[in-house]
């Protein structure tokens, strides 16, 4: 609140009207995760594109999502958008000055991310069973070869997949870990340390996400020293920045679900 | 010019962009499994889904809206634009390939 803390000192020194008033009529840190978020959208603004692109580009651009698939990316697209609404009502919460809902709130809109990350997990695992992978994928036993010739011949279809969606889950898992640190501080490092070694125990090695585990342990690092340096109780603003955040990743979604998935349907 | 600190944050609207999101997601499915368009006029028809929808995430749930003009303009105009210049870039260059019939 570098807006309360200028006016504060105004106050303090007798000289109201020393400080331009904010430009944008915002505290920085909002300002500064607005910025962040739209230098984000051209990422995946571009990564769309590519999508996009070769979607156009290759007439025999694969469809491999049947009813089954669209059930599960309906049922995510359910969960973000669910999420969002406790991510709200935990800002208004936080506005009030009500710690208890506050945190409440977002444990919830975490709940929500979660689910939304394992049913992603589970839809890629499917996919990747049935031959539809990238060349560093590890081999899965037993794995089905009916993807196997799309991959072949259309090579774009899961570079461009797996990059778009995997960049989206690597935001909603970061996510996720942010609204933790915001929501538990110090006591959610324990907590992100434990998922962190029991997912890379219990996550067979053939999985990918054995090794993509491995950001919760980066992350774990980085909110470590984010709370050392900054060992504070997050108030109003920072419970609004993290939403504007969680928002930014269920936005996005709102343009992947149509065009990868309702775009690539197999309805038989 | 909506100030910051005077807009209505009465849960109930939340509710109801909540409930607006979830029936245009239902929308949407229902126009891929019927398959009702065909494949250039349903991507049109998604596509104006999605910007509906998060034209309601970014005004209400993410309070651009509520943001003074300037703030919601440099940021809707600034991201806009360099979407289209993405857009005149590569999609041309994307359907002359698929006119070249390269396979």
């Amino acid at each position: 609140m570098a807006d309360a803390t200028l006016q504060h000192d105004a106050v303090q020194h007798g000289l109201p009207g020393e400080y331009e008033a904010p430009l944008f009529g915002a505290y920085s840190k909002k300002v500064g995760m607005w910025l962040f978020l739209a230098s984000d959208s051209l990422t995946f603004g571009a990564l769309l594109v590519a999508f996009s692109y070769n979607r156009i580009s290759m007439p025999a651009w694969p469809t491999p999502f049947g009813k089954e698939s669209i059930a599960n990316a309906t049922v995510m697209t359910a969960c973000l958008l669910s999420s969002s609404l406790t991510m709200v009502l935990g800002v208004l919460a936080a506005k009030r000055g009500d710690r208890a809902w506050t945190r409440n709130w977002l444990l919830a809109t975490m709940a929500f991310g979660t689910a939304f990350i394992v049913l992603h997990g589970m839809e890629w695992s499917k996919l990747i069973g049935q031959g539809l992978a990238l060349p560093g994928f590890p081999k899965v036993p037993g794995q089905a070869e009916e993807f196997a010739a799309v991959v072949q011949a259309v090579p774009q279809f899961p570079a461009t997949f797996f990059g778009l969606t995997g960049m989206h889950m690597l935001h909603v898992t970061l996510g996720v870990i942010y609204l933790g640190v915001v929501a538990l501080r110090k006591w959610f490092l324990p907590i992100l340390g434990a998922i962190w070694i029991a997912g890379y125990a219990l996550i067979p090695s053939y999985s990918v996400f054995h090794y993509g585990i491995h950001v919760l342990g980066l992350a774990l690092v980085v909110a470590l020293i984010i709370l050392l340096l900054k060992p504070k109780v997050y108030d109003a603003h920072d419970v609004e920045v993290s939403g504007l955040y969680w928002h930014f990743v269920d936005l996005v979604w709102m343009f992947i679900f149509p065009l990868v998935y309702l775009m690539s349907t197999k309805i038989v | 010019m909506h100030d910051v600190a005077m807009h209505d944050d009465s849960k109930g609207q939340y509710f109801w962009v909540w409930g607006a999101l979830l029936v245009l997601t239902a929308v949407e499915v229902v126009l891929a499994y019927k398959q009702v368009f065909q494949p250039l006029r349903m991507l049109e028809a998604l596509l104006f889904l999605s910007v509906i929808k998060s034209a309601l995430i970014i005004g209400y749930f993410m309070h651009l809206k509520f943001e003074r003009a300037l703030m919601r303009w440099l940021l809707v105009i600034s991201v806009t634009a360099c979407f289209v210049i993405m857009y005149f870039f590569f999609f041309p260059d994307a359907d002359r390939i698929l006119q070249l019939g390269v396979k």
